[in-house]
């Protein structure tokens, strides 16, 4: 034996991961994930996918203790009528949820359809996150594959009467939450799934959506607002012809947050459009990584993320279009842009088109920069206050990533969630 | 009503004078024309007053009925009562006209300690007004300025003004880019709120406005100073023979 003792890696996630126990069809999904896993190793600041987040906090043993907070207002979501699914700390509580009864969806638990021999989410589980591992690989979201304890599967059969709203609440400052949802929209059918709250000290979340043709998916999230929360979360859609999917995220506050939206346009005249507005002041790490791929003729994708920063807070884009050469008459947009409200906060962008088709129109931008002066002079001008002159401008930054959300109703919610949030920060 | 005393301005970057000793005195009810060649400060002149940044005042004074000007943020000059009608008013995508006139209107009187109006009020009388400017709905409901003309920016300028109720309105070269109909339009809102305690302050370039507007005094500003005052044959003047005849005279 060589005298030099050997340089120990530190603990770290996959050191004593649980898969939790389940035989049939999800144990073997199971296995086949912690495989690719451990051939993946988990990412590392080495890493070109993570040059400008450092990956530690979401890859160390154990999660970082997140305090809980309470923002003092009704959370979001509340006037609307939906069917709510509430998680605590990544566990689905029964006792807090409504009945999973709706016509034209089939809700059942992740938990307990691993237990059954067989299920329709067999094709989907695990199969659009193996799909989405090319060419970048996403340790996090086969680590997720591998160990969720929990989560739901959801089948749209018809037009759903409302939206499923899943409620993440977080209760304990150390707990470490690995859900895992699945939905299927079958042909002509139709979902929006709302998703709200912190979730857990350290959050990891997968989704896979499959969109038939015909079909379409909508999408509103706000991440909850835990000053200490940590997030690595992925969706994964995958859309077949003429259908539609629509995301939009709201972030506001978290320590760390990391969303990985993965798209696949596999049938012709789908669109697909993915936003997100995020505001950050102090301690706030705010990444959005995308990842669309044109693989149909005529389809339609837009990105648009809007982050507003101040007093350290950092901003990162990473979105690709890809066109693949069958993927004519392609229309793909994408723009990233961040509010720099001092000189402490900063943003890094990395747009990327690839194109192999000839018969396309791709546009992308990225900007960063201050309020307006003239913008702010004029509304000054007219008896507006500087700070209230500030925040309308803040809002109207934001504008076109909200203009994403489908439904006019939900946009005004999250609109409202904004301004408070400004209005509690005005000096 | 505006008292402005010897003001002196310079760009607070560089050592560049741009004022050099302005005085003028406007009453209630009157309305006061401001002309001169492109470059005699007459825009700088309603952006100090208002209180943009990057100028520096370094002598003389301007009051609105008693207060001094110079010491308010911009929005406590509009709370008091001071209107600036911008030679180029600003596109804000984003921000909704009718949220903007509401939340300037409420701003306004939160400040004076009035209660704010209610939706149904300010819309009764939003309609109205922008009817009187032919501003339809649907240039009430787009971003404010955002993709509007020449003409239509300016009548949104008239119809900010109409909605606020200023005492003392500048008119900023109000006139560029307007075509007859427009300027007809323009100036027939400007006198629809023509009163005893209200005045104005037009600063234009071409006497073409004052046709429309008829001023009670006309000032002729060069090189930073008021060179000559005059009733409204002034502007006739200028109108006849240009600016070089009237500067040769008086510099």
């Amino acid at each position: 034996m060589a005298a030099q003792a050997q340089v120990e890696e530190p603990a770290n996630r996959l050191d004593n991961l649980h898969i939790p126990e389940g035989s049939g069809w999800l144990g073997d999904i199971r296995a086949d994930a912690l495989a690719r896993l451990q051939k993946q190793g988990l990412p590392t600041a080495r890493d070109e996918y993570w040059k400008y987040t450092k990956p530690n906090r979401l890859t160390s043993q154990s999660a970082p203790a997140a305090a809980l907070f309470d923002p003092q207002e009704s959370p979001v979501f509340d006037a609307f009528d939906r069917l709510k699914l509430v998680f605590v700390d990544g566990v689905f509580a029964p006792e807090l949820s409504d009945d999973t009864t709706l016509a034209g969806v089939e809700i059942s638990r992740l938990a307990e359809a691993g237990q059954a021999d067989i299920h329709w989410s067999k094709d989907v589980y695990g199969a659009l996150e193996a799909r989405g591992q090319n060419p970048v690989p996403r340790p996090l979201a086969t680590l997720n594959t591998a160990a969720a304890t929990d989560g739901v599967l959801i089948r749209v059969t018809g037009r759903a009467a409302k939206p499923v709203s899943l409620i993440y609440l977080h209760k304990s400052e150390v707990s470490d939450a690995i859900l895992h949802h699945v939905v299927k929209v079958e042909p002509g059918a139709e979902l929006t799934l709302l998703e709200n709250g912190p979730a857990a000290a350290r959050f990891n979340k997968v989704l896979e959506v499959d969109i038939a043709d015909g079909a379409a998916f909508h999408h509103v999230r706000a991440q909850g607002r835990d000053h200490e929360r940590c997030a690595a979360t992925h969706t994964f859609a995958r859309l077949g012809r003429e259908s539609r999917f629509k995301s939009f995220t709201l972030t506001v506050n978290g320590v760390l947050t990391r969303n990985e939206t993965v798209i696949e346009l596999q049938g012709d005249d789908a669109s697909a459009h993915v936003a997100g507005a995020a505001m950050g002041d102090g301690d706030f790490h705010h990444d959005d990584t995308v990842f669309v791929t044109h693989n149909a003729r005529n389809c339609e994708s837009r990105q648009v993320f809007k982050k507003v920063l101040r007093n350290g807070a950092t901003g990162v884009f990473q979105g690709k279009i890809l066109v693949k050469p069958d993927a004519q008459k392609t229309d793909g947009y994408q723009i990233s842009q961040a509010l720099l409200l001092d000189d402490d906060a900063q943003f890094l962008a990395k747009p990327e088109l690839e194109i192999y088709a000839d018969d396309v129109a791709c546009s992308h931008g990225s900007t960063s920069g201050a309020i307006d002066d003239e913008a702010l002079f004029y509304l000054r001008a007219r008896g507006i206050e500087r700070a209230e002159a500030t925040d309308l401008l803040t809002i109207a930054f934001l504008a076109e990533a909200l203009e994403e959300i489908e439904d006019d109703a939900l946009a005004d919610d999250i609109r409202d969630r904004l301004e408070s949030w400004l209005l509690r920060r005005r000096g | 009503m505006l008292e402005i005393n010897n003001l002196h301005v310079k760009l607070e970057e560089e050592d560049k004078a741009i004022l050099k000793g302005v005085t003028v005195s406007v009453n209630a009810g009157e309305v006061h024309a401001i002309m001169g060649p492109n470059g005699s400060g007459k825009s700088t002149l309603s952006y100090v007053l208002s209180g943009k940044d990057g100028y520096e005042v370094t002598d003389g004074s301007a009051t609105l009925l008693g207060d001094d000007l110079l010491e308010l943020e911009p929005e406590e000059r509009a709370a008091a009562g001071l209107f600036l009608a911008f030679q180029y008013p600003v596109e804000i995508p984003g921000v909704g006209n009718m949220t903007f006139l509401r939340t300037a209107v409420n701003a306004q009187r939160k400040q004076r300690g009035q209660p704010e109006i209610s939706a149904g009020d300010f819309l009764k009388e939003v309609r109205a007004k922008a009817k009187d400017l032919k501003i339809d709905a649907d240039m009430l409901r787009r971003p404010v300025n955002t993709g509007f003309s020449g003409g239509e920016k300016k009548r949104n300028e008239i119809l900010q003004m109409a909605m606020l109720q200023p005492k003392m309105c500048i008119l900023d070269e109000t006139d560029s880019g307007l075509d007859v109909d427009a300027m007809k339009l323009v100036s027939e809102g400007v006198n629809a709120l023509r009163d005893q305690n209200r005045a104005f302050l037009v600063i234009t370039h071409y006497q073409r406005l004052l046709n429309h507007i008829r001023p009670d005094v006309v000032h002729i500003m060069a090189e930073g100073r008021i060179v000559k005052s005059g009733g409204p044959e002034l502007a006739l003047e200028v109108e006849e023979n240009g600016y070089t005849d009237i500067l040769a005279e008086v510099l």
